[in-house]
C-alpha cells in the first residue's frame, strides 16, 4: 500500500541534495515535528541524552512523568480523546521496562501509540551493559510492530514507519529503539516520500458483494441487534453508526470501549452488554435472530459462555483486522474494512423496517428489568456518586476510569452520549491507568472538563502523577470511589470464595491530605448530605483536584453473569427486583 | 489434519523469534519449521508444519499476516506439496556388515556422505514417511546419532498459486 504521510498536508517536492546533514537526534526531533507531533511524554535517562539535548529548544510539549508507566498511560489516554498518535521516550532498560504495562494496555485495545526507548551503543549489545534490556525482544508480543534501529540512514523512514503502522489498520503501540551511538550519528535527511510496506496492507474499503449480503440479512431479519466495539471509535464513525442504526432502525448495545459510539440517552440503546451489562442488552442478544458486530472482538467478557452465546443468531462481523473475524464465534458474513467506510456503503442498502414486536420486547425489558441501586440508602452508594457527576456534567465531560467495580458502575450508572469521552482500560484491566491517562486526556482537550472516577486501590498504584498534573497545571479531577477495599476483587471473595477476603483490603491515606502536599485541592466526603456540593466545587476549582468519597463499603456490581455462565443467567436481578 | 504453512518473511533479526513467539503465545503447535534464504536476499522463507482442525489453521495463517514482517502467507495440505526433509545419519556400519547399509542406502536413493572405522554418515532428502522407513531399516544395526532440518515444501504445479506461477 502507497500513501502519502499526510494526505491533508501539502508536502512540496523536496530536492535530496539539498537536505541538510544532521545528527540522529536531531533527525529524530525534526521527523516528530514532520509527523504533527506537538505533545510527548517521557523520561530521562543516560542513553537518551543526545536526544534530550535537542528536545531542550524543540517546539514540543515535553510533559515528565513520576514514573514512566505513566508517562505512557498519558501518551495513550492524549491518544484516545485526541485520536492522534500518543508519543512516549524513555531510556534504556528500566525505563523501557517501566513501558511494558502501558504498551500492553494499549495493544490490548488498540490504541495509536509511539514509543521511542534509547538503547546502549550498538557494539555493547548483548554485553548485558549498564541498563541494557533486550527492549525489542520483551515487547515484541506486545506490540503491533516494532523495530531496533542499527543503521543512522534508516532512522528517519523507520520513524515515519512507526507513525504510518501505528495510526492504520487496526490501530496500536510500536516500538522504535534506538542505541546511543545512532543518536549522534550524522546522516543526511531524507524527502518526505510514500511509505510501502509489502508485508503490511490493511483493508480499508470494504468488498462490495459482502456489503450488500449483509444489508440484505438486516433487512431481512425480525430481531436483529447491534453489537459495537471500540473500532468504531477508532474509525471516528459515530456519526455513520447514529444514520445507520436510524435508518435501518437497530437497537445498540456497546462493549465498555464502545461505550460513547451511540448516544445512550436514546430509546434504542440497550447500554452495555455482558458480564457487567445491562438486563435488556443481555437478553436482547440471547434472543436476536441476527447480531451485527462492528469493531468488536467478541471478548470472553461479553460473549460469557460461547457456546451459548446469541444461540438464534446469524452474525455479519464488520471489522479492520481479519484475525478477529471468525476468532471465537463463526461468522456467515465477514466483512473487512474501515467501520466509517462500511457504515456509510451499508446505510445506502438498507431499509427502515419497523419491527414492533421486537422493540416491544426490549422496551418491556428495559421497564422490567433497568439497572438499579439502593437510592433510598442513608449512606453514600457509589452509583449515586456516579450518578451526581452525570448529572453535574451531562456530556460536557470526559470520563476516566480504573479498574474495578468503578468502573463497571462508572459504565453503567454515567450516560455516555459521545465518542472519546468515555476512556478506560478494557481488554488489559490495568489498575493505576486512570488519573495518567485522564492528564494526559487533559492535555490533548484543555477546554474540556476531565473527570477520573477511580477506585481507591487503582488510584494508590499511581497517584504520584498527581505531582505531574500539579507542575505541569493540568486541572483534572479526580473522584475516588472509596471503599476500603480492591471491591471487585472482594465481590468475587465474597460470591465465589465463601467471604473469606484474602489480602483484598488496603490501608490508604487520607487522599484529601495527600492532594494537598501534592499542590493539589483535596476534598473528604463522607455524608450523602455532602456528595453534591463537593461535586460542585471540584468543578469550579481551576487546580488538579482529589474528592475522596467514603462510599458504603460492600457494595456489589449487579448483575452479574458469572465466569462460565451463558449471558441470560444474570445474578442479581433479584436484588433489583427488591429495591423497585 | 497437517498443514504446510510457508511463509515469506523480511530477512531482518528478530523476525524468527517474532514468528516462533506468536505460537506459542497463541497456544499453537509447531510439528517443524524451516527456515533459509530465498532467490531474494532481502526475503526469507519459513515452512511451518502445524497439526490442527481448519479453525485452527484459519487462525494461525490470519496471525501470521498480520505479523508487519511477514509479507506473504500460503497454507497448503500435504497433498498439494512437494514436502521433503533432510536428514543426516550416522549408522553403525563395521567392514562386515558395509555391504548390507550400502544396499539400504541405494534401496532408499540415500547417500553415504563420510565413512569411518565402524560408522558411515548417510544423507537423505525425501518426505517423512521414507525417513521414517530408513530410520526403521537401519535401527537393527544401531543409529548413533541423527538430525533432521523439518519439512520444506514447494506447491505442485497444477495447483492455483502453484510455484509456476509465482
Amino acid at each position: 500500500m502507497k500513501k502519502p504521510l499526510h494526505p491533508s498536508q501539502d508536502n512540496p517536492p523536496q530536492s535530496p541534495s539539498a537536505l541538510p546533514i544532521k545528527t540522529g537526534a536531531e533527525i529524530i526531533v525534526a521527523t516528530l515535528i514532520e509527523q504533527g507531533v506537538d505533545t510527548m511524554f517521557g523520561y530521562p535517562g543516560g542513553v537518551v541524552l543526545p536526544l534530550f539535548d535537542k528536545l531542550y529548544d524543540a517546539p514540543i510539549n515535553f510533559i515528565i512523568p513520576r514514573h514512566e508507566q505513566g508517562g505512557c498511560h498519558m501518551a495513550d489516554g492524549y491518544a484516545r480523546a485526541s485520536g492522534k498518535v500518543g508519543v512516549v521516550l524513555t531510556t534504556s532498560g528500566p525505563g523501557a521496562c517501566n513501558l511494558v504495562t502501558g504498551i500492553a494496555t494499549a495493544m490490548m485495545d488498540s490504541v495509536p501509540l509511539v514509543a521511542l526507548t534509547a538503547q546502549v551503543r550498538t557494539d555493547l549489545i548483548g554485553n548485558d551493559a549498564f541498563q541494557e534490556a533486550d527492549t525489542t525482544g520483551i515487547t515484541r508480543p506486545i506490540t503491533k510492530h516494532n523495530m531496533i534501529v542499527k543503521d543512522v540512514k534508516d532512522l528517519q523512514q523507520s520513524i515515519r514507519e512507526a507513525f504510518y503502522i501505528a495510526s492504520t489498520g487496526r490501530q496500536g503501540p510500536v516500538l522504535i529503539d534506538i542505541p546511543v551511538d545512532i543518536e549522534v550519528a550524522k546522516c543526511q535527511m531524507k524527502p518526505l516520500g510514500e511509505i510501502s510496506l509489502a508485508g503490511y496492507r490493511p483493508q480499508e474499503k470494504g468488498h462490495h458483494r459482502q456489503i450488500k449480503m449483509a444489508a440484505e440479512a438486516i433487512n431481512k431479519s425480525e430481531k436483529p441487534v447491534l453489537y459495537v466495539g471500540g473500532g468504531v471509535i477508532s474509525a471516528n464513525a459515530s456519526d455513520e453508526l447514529r444514520a445507520f442504526a436510524i435508518k435501518a432502525n437497530l437497537p445498540v448495545t456497546m462493549t465498555l470501549l464502545g461505550l460513547g459510539s451511540y448516544d445512550q440517552t436514546r430509546a434504542e440503546s440497550l447500554d452495555m452488554l455482558g458480564m457487567h451489562g445491562t438486563a435488556y442488552a443481555n437478553y436482547a442478544v440471547q434472543e436476536c435472530d441476527l447480531m451485527i458486530a462492528i469493531g468488536a472482538r467478541f471478548d470472553d467478557r461479553v460473549t460469557g459462555k460461547l457456546k451459548t452465546f446469541a444461540p438464534n443468531a446469524k452474525f455479519i462481523h464488520i471489522d479492520i483486522d481479519p484475525a478477529s473475524i471468525s476468532k471465537n464465534v463463526n461468522v456467515n458474513i465477514p466483512v473487512v474494512g474501515d467501520a466509517k467506510y462500511i457504515l456509510g456503503e451499508m446505510t445506502k442498502e438498507v431499509q427502515h423496517k419497523e419491527r414492533k414486536a421486537w422493540f416491544d420486547k426490549i422496551a418491556d425489558w428495559k421497564k422490567r428489568f433497568p439497572l438499579r441501586y439502593d437510592a433510598k440508602s442513608p449512606n453514600i452508594k457509589p452509583q449515586y456518586v456516579i450518578e451526581q457527576i452525570y448529572q453535574a456534567t451531562k456530556d460536557n465531560a470526559i470520563i476516566v476510569t480504573g479498574v474495578g467495580q468503578h468502573q463497571m458502575w462508572t459504565a453503567q450508572f454515567y450516560k455516555h452520549t459521545r465518542p472519546r469521552h468515555f476512556i478506560t482500560s478494557g481488554g488489559l484491566g490495568t489498575m493505576g491507568f486512570g488519573l495518567p491517562a485522564a492528564i494526559g486526556a487533559k492535555i490533548a482537550k484543555p477546554d474540556t472538563t476531565v473527570i477520573d472516577i477511580d477506585g481507591d486501590s487503582s488510584f494508590n498504584m499511581t497517584m504520584n502523577e498527581l505531582c505531574t498534573a500539579v507542575q505541569y497545571e493540568v486541572p483534572v479531577k479526580v473522584c475516588i470511589i472509596n471503599n476500603g477495599y480492591m471491591g471487585m476483587v472482594r465481590q468475587w471473595q465474597e460470591l465465589f470464595y465463601g467471604k473469606r477476603y484474602s489480602k483484598s483490603s488496603l490501608k490508604s491515606p487520607e487522599f484529601a491530605a495527600v492532594a494537598e502536599a501534592f499542590g493539589a485541592v483535596g476534598i473528604t466526603v463522607d455524608k450523602k448530605s455532602e456528595v453534591k456540593t463537593a461535586i460542585a466545587k471540584m468543578l469550579g476549582e481551576k487546580m488538579p483536584c482529589v474528592v475522596d468519597f467514603k462510599v458504603e463499603r460492600e457494595e456489589n456490581v449487579w448483575p452479574m453473569v458469572a465466569t462460565g455462565k451463558s449471558l441470560h443467567e444474570m445474578d442479581g436481578l433479584d436484588i433489583f427486583e427488591s429495591m423497585a | 489434519m497437517k498443514h504446510i504453512i510457508s511463509a515469506l518473511v523480511q530477512n531482518k533479526p528478530g523476525v524468527l523469534a517474532h514468528v516462533a513467539g506468536m505460537f506459542a503465545a497463541r497456544a499453537f503447535n509447531i510439528d517443524s519449521l524451516a527456515v533459509g534464504r530465498t532467490d531474494d536476499p532481502a526475503l526469507s522463507r519459513m515452512t511451518i508444519v502445524v497439526v490442527g482442525d481448519d479453525k485452527v489453521v484459519e487462525q494461525v495463517r490470519k496471525q501470521l499476516e498480520k505479523i508487519i514482517d511477514v509479507v506473504k502467507v500460503q497454507d497448503f495440505s500435504i497433498k498439494d506439496v512437494v514436502a521433503h526433509d533432510l536428514m543426516l545419519m550416522c549408522v553403525h556400519a563395521p567392514p562386515d556388515k558395509r555391504h548390507e547399509i550400502i544396499a539400504l542406502v541405494e534401496m532408499f536413493k540415500a547417500k553415504v556422505v563420510d565413512i569411518g572405522q565402524k560408522f558411515a554418515m548417510v544423507e537423505l532428502a525425501d518426505t517423512e514417511e521414507k525417513l521414517e522407513a530408513f530410520i526403521d531399516a537401519c535401527k537393527p544395526y544401531g543409529i548413533k546419532n541423527m538430525v533432521r532440518t523439518g519439512t520444506v515444501a514447494m506447491a505442485r504445479f497444477n495447483l492455483p498459486n502453484a510455484a509456476e506461477s509465482q
